[in-house]
């Protein structure tokens, strides 16, 4: 925006543990700036989408502009960037974070700083922002201020004594906080004349304009009709408009320049040439070197995604088509199982993301769907020196060919109360956890650090914290790397026929468990046929455990109601329609929800 | 002219018993005269759609009729009689379902007067401890007196109803039921399991999920109940003629095997159901709604009506056709559809008679196996 000093702009994000109130404080700060009032506002403005208001946390990063008088009598512009709050998403967090030049940490005045505020602070860090805390909810019976400023202090080392006091969801304090952004955050650097050089943050597929790329430029300016090239892509193209971010829309404007947080439009098809984290350079004046901390995204976490109706496979491939043009971290590719038929094998940031992709499937795009159980990607070392990711565990190859397999790693931390110290180490334990240390915060709180493997934790080690932890603990991790680590692939057998779907790679150590559980749970999905039905684990052909589904003895509807034959119909029609919903393994019908029930093998 | 069976549906009783799914609820006096108004209003209204038909049965079910004063259905008799043609080569079967305990010998009488010729007991147990379990209001020998007094007033033909896989209710339990009600030689027992049915009291004390659940008979027992009703009752000269009802030669219920063989039959009353012209139909559900229905002439009192495709009669020949023992006859349905039932369901048989469900023969008819999971059975002639 000309007219815009470069020294009254400030670029800055706000990060918070989950639940602290980092979606209720950006409301109320562009609330607070008069662009809309309180009537116009759904609740958070920033989370857009359903899912994302639904589950209390942000997905995608989102960005607003706002104007702000301060009161000194100096207009600032303020862009507020709202990083996703997720461990699944922690590359776009970091790429979120380099786009700004400081952080407003926000902690709840009753808990204190938890696992995921420690994270962030620290990515935030190393990011070289400017964090100042505020103390949230104060206003709740439970506050005390004081100790969480101490905690601060003690803990990250941050300067706290003078941290705004606040109460996001009641609009207390919230001046305070917008006084301390002009004072604490710096204005940008950069050099309008220097050569383009933009970082991306994010990017979205809007059907009309193409790629929409979130950026911060960093040196030179982007203005319409400049030739742009991402730098890790390659890809080329002529900027149709740039602009800025208004609350809930795009407003052009007629350049960006150093400093400035805006967007860039330019005919961009797919998001796949926008990668987050690549630089954006003009293309006849390039810059020397692209912005650093780019990295391909990986996925973590695959599973098999697989039409409950096989006749909707083509709206389930348009659907994931649909959905990669805005998500560049979901991979997809055809597979087919024996018992589920024609479907795909996705690769996610995590299993939230799964989650995410999967719940969007279901409810934007109608589809009725059958996952398979979550599988990491482990590397298989074959005699023969080859190197295969695995990522469906129906790939395995014969045991015999296989020299060792290395597992992905993650280092955890853990923060609980030190009451429950004894409850998460022993599910640690459990979980295969490496102990790395434990430190205490303050008298009654600690920091728990341990590797674990990312097998033990995809499926339900969330849920498990919480409850043995009352809810008081909270988890962050990163991938540290791969490990060789005694795999084994975890067959499932009903009426002696291996289901491809239900197989899985565990622990040795894990699969005599695991595969009992198994056994349990199908044994109570499975209905009863006229036959006996056994339902086995085994690995490598040998059964470790056994369940029986029994043969049906008894199915009658004895009464009639007064001549109301509808009503018997419908009970037969409604049977027959469960049947339907059922997959053929053999002579055996299993119910699609079978196939999901596996996923949740609650321990207690 | 063809033959009509005539279903009364009275949704009345003293009190609703905890098992109890059916269209009923206790009523107050003058609800109920204005019902029985109402059933008379539409008899009239009804009655000039029926003139190619003679009616062959009669049934008045409920709900509790009994609990309703003898001239009002003696009203609703006459009315009939006066309205519709009734088959004279025979006499027509008239029943009346009744609870224990609420006629009097002289409201037995009266029904006799009125032409009623069957009577339809609600037993359902024999066991003290059981009949509280499902909320009935009558004792064993409330019962008795009932049965005497309508064999004095010169009943001959008389069912008594019953229930198995009751909770708490063993093997022993249900064999002492069976022994004392075979004692009294009825000419019909109706013997049901109960299902649990959800929206019941039943469904929140038993049902699944329920501390109770575990009081209920395991499938094993409720199966060997079920077998032993067939066992016992055979040796006393009873013939299992369909899943759940027994009787002795010549007493089968002719009402219920219209049901069963798809005959024409027209309900009135509330929620009642008809099936005539292969169109199926049913009176609205809501007490309100049929009341002023039936005054004000405005709303219609039909709804779900269900013009049936060839395929929809096909499958409802077979699934309440092998209700019946003796099964459903390869004739009948080539006489019905035009075709051989083998071009229809001729896989299906195969594989049901490979399995030992069904006998499959001139006539098709389930085995003991069948019976016991004959849901299965039925669901497999759904097209």
């Amino acid at each position: 925006m000309p007219g815009t000093d470069q020294k009254n702009i400030r670029n800055f994000c706000i990060v918070a543990h989950i639940d602290h109130g980092k979606s209720t404080l950006a409301d109320r700060i562009i609330e607070k700036t008069g662009l809309l009032t309180s009537r116009e506002m759904q609740a958070q403005v920033l989370d857009n989408m359903d899912l994302e208001r639904e589950r209390g946390i942000t997905i995608k990063a989102q960005t607003v502009r706002i104007i702000y008088q301060s009161q000194a009598g100096e207009e600032y512009v303020f862009n507020l960037i709202d990083t996703p709050g997720h461990v699944d998403f922690n590359y776009e967090v970091s790429r979120s974070l380099a786009a700004c030049d400081g952080a407003i940490l926000v902690v709840d005045a009753a808990q204190g700083i938890e696992a995921q505020t420690l994270a962030n602070v620290y990515l935030a860090l190393d990011h070289d922002l400017d964090v100042f805390p505020v103390i949230n909810k104060i206003d709740l019976p439970s506050a005390d201020p004081d100790r969480v400023k101490e905690e601060i202090e003690d803990v990250i080392g941050l300067e706290a004594h003078d941290a705004p006091l606040i109460s996001a969801k009641n609009g207390i304090g919230i001046e305070a906080v917008m006084e301390a952004v002009v004072a604490k955050i710096p204005p940008p650097k950069g050099d309008r004349s220097n050569p383009l050089q933009a970082l991306i943050f994010d990017s979205l597929y809007d059907s009309y304009k193409g790629v929409i790329i979130f950026c911060r430029i960093m040196e030179g300016c982007v203005k319409k009709g400049t030739i742009i090239k991402m730098m890790a892509t390659g890809a080329r193209s002529e900027v149709v408009e740039v602009g800025y971010f208004g609350p809930g829309q795009f407003i052009p404007c007629e350049e960006l320049s150093a400093g400035m947080v805006g967007y860039i439009t330019a005919s961009i098809k797919n998001v796949k040439d926008t990668a987050v984290g690549d630089t954006v350079t003009d293309d006849e004046n390039p810059c020397t070197e692209p912005l650093p901390g780019y990295k391909k995204v990986q996925s973590m976490v695959y599973c098999g995604v697989y039409p409950a109706d096989g006749a909707k496979y083509p709206d389930l491939r348009d659907a994931l088509e649909k959905l990669k043009l805005n998500d560049a971290s979901l991979h997809y590719e055809p597979e087919t199982s024996v018992a589920l038929g024609f479907g795909f094998r996705c690769g996610f940031l995590g299993l939230l993301h799964l989650e995410i992709v999967q719940e969007r499937l279901e409810r934007e795009y109608n589809l009725d769907l059958v996952t398979t159980a979550p599988s990491v990607v482990y590397l298989v070392h074959k005699n023969n020196g080859e190197v295969l990711d695995l990522t469906n565990p129906t790939n395995l190859p014969d045991p015999t060919l296989i020299d060792y397999m290395e597992e992905p790693i993650v280092s955890a931390e853990i923060m609980v109360t030190s009451e429950f110290i004894g409850p998460i180490m022993e599910l640690c334990q459990e979980r295969r956890g490496r102990y790395l240390g434990m430190e205490y915060i303050e008298g009654t709180r600690a920091v728990l650090r341990y590797e674990l493997p990312l097998n033990e934790i995809i499926y339900d080690f969330f849920d498990a914290l919480k409850s043995r932890s009352k809810g008081y603990a909270s988890f962050d991790y990163d991938l540290k790397g791969y490990e060789q680590s005694e795999m084994v692939k975890l067959d499932i057998l009903i009426n002696r026929e291996e289901v491809d779907a239900l197989s899985f790679i565990v622990h040795r150590d894990s699969a005599y468990e695991r595969g009992r559980r198994m056994c349990e749970k199908l044994k109570d999905e499975i209905p009863r046929h006229l036959f006996e039905i056994p339902i086995q684990a085994a690995v490598g052909g040998k059964i470790i455990a056994r369940e029986t589904v029994k043969a049906m003895r008894k199915d009658v509807l004895a009464k009639c109601y007064g001549g109301d034959i509808t009503r018997k119909k419908k009970l037969l029609e409604k049977q027959k329609e469960g049947k339907k919903r059922m997959r053929q393994v053999g002579n055996v019908e299993i119910p699609q929800k079978a196939f999901m029930s596996v996923l949740k093998l609650d321990n207690e | 002219m063809k033959p009509l069976s005539i279903y009364i549906h009275i949704p009345f009783c003293s009190q609703k018993c905890l098992y109890c799914d059916f269209l009923s609820a206790p009523a107050e006096e003058a609800v109920i005269k204005k019902y029985m108004e109402a059933l008379l209003a539409e008899l009239d209204r009804e009655s000039p759609y029926y003139r190619d038909y003679q009616v062959r049965t009669v049934f008045i079910g409920g709900g509790t009729p009994s609990c309703v004063e003898e001239e009002a259905v003696g009203r609703v008799l006459s009315r009939l009689k006066k309205r519709f043609a009734f088959d004279q080569s025979a006499e027509t079967e008239i029943t009346i379902e009744i609870n224990p305990g609420t006629v009097s010998k002289e409201k037995l009488r009266n029904y006799r007067n009125a032409g009623i010729n069957r009577l339809s007991i609600g037993l359902q147990s024999a066991d003290k401890a059981e009949l509280k379990v499902l909320g009935r209001i009558h004792s064993w020998d409330d019962f008795l007196q009932t049965y005497e007094e309508a064999r004095r007033t010169g009943f001959r033909n008389i069912n008594i109803d019953l229930m198995s896989a009751l909770p708490g209710q063993t093997r022993a339990s249900y064999a002492a039921t069976l022994s004392k009600v075979m004692a009294l030689k009825p000419e019909h027992i109706s013997a049901y399991s109960l299902i649990v049915e959800e929206g019941t009291p039943f469904y929140d004390r038993y049902g699944p999920g329920t501390e109770g659940e575990a009081l209920l008979p395991s499938e094993e027992e409720e199966r060997e109940m079920y077998q032993l009703t067939e066992t016992l009752l055979r040796q006393e000269g009873y013939e299992r003629y369909e899943i759940s009802n027994y009787s002795k030669a010549g007493f089968a219920c002719r009402h219920n095997m219209v049901y069963w063989q798809r005959g024409d039959y027209a309900g009135f009353g509330l929620g009642a159901a008809s099936m005539a012209a292969d169109t199926r139909w049913s009176n609205v559900k809501d007490l309100g709604c049929y009341l002023s229905g039936m005054e004000g002439r405005l709303e219609p009192i039909k709804e779900a009506v269900q013009v049936l495709s060839l395929t929809e009669k096909m499958e409802e020949f077979m699934f309440l056709g092998l209700r019946l023992m003796q099964g459903v006859s390869r004739e009948q349905f080539r006489k019905a559809f035009h075709q051989d039932i083998d071009a229809v369901y001729g896989d299906v048989l195969t594989r049901l008679e490979q399995q030992k469900l069904i006998i499959n023969k001139n006539s098709i008819a389930l085995t003991p196996y069948g019976i016991d999971i004959s849901n299965y059975v039925m669901r497999q002639f759904l097209i």
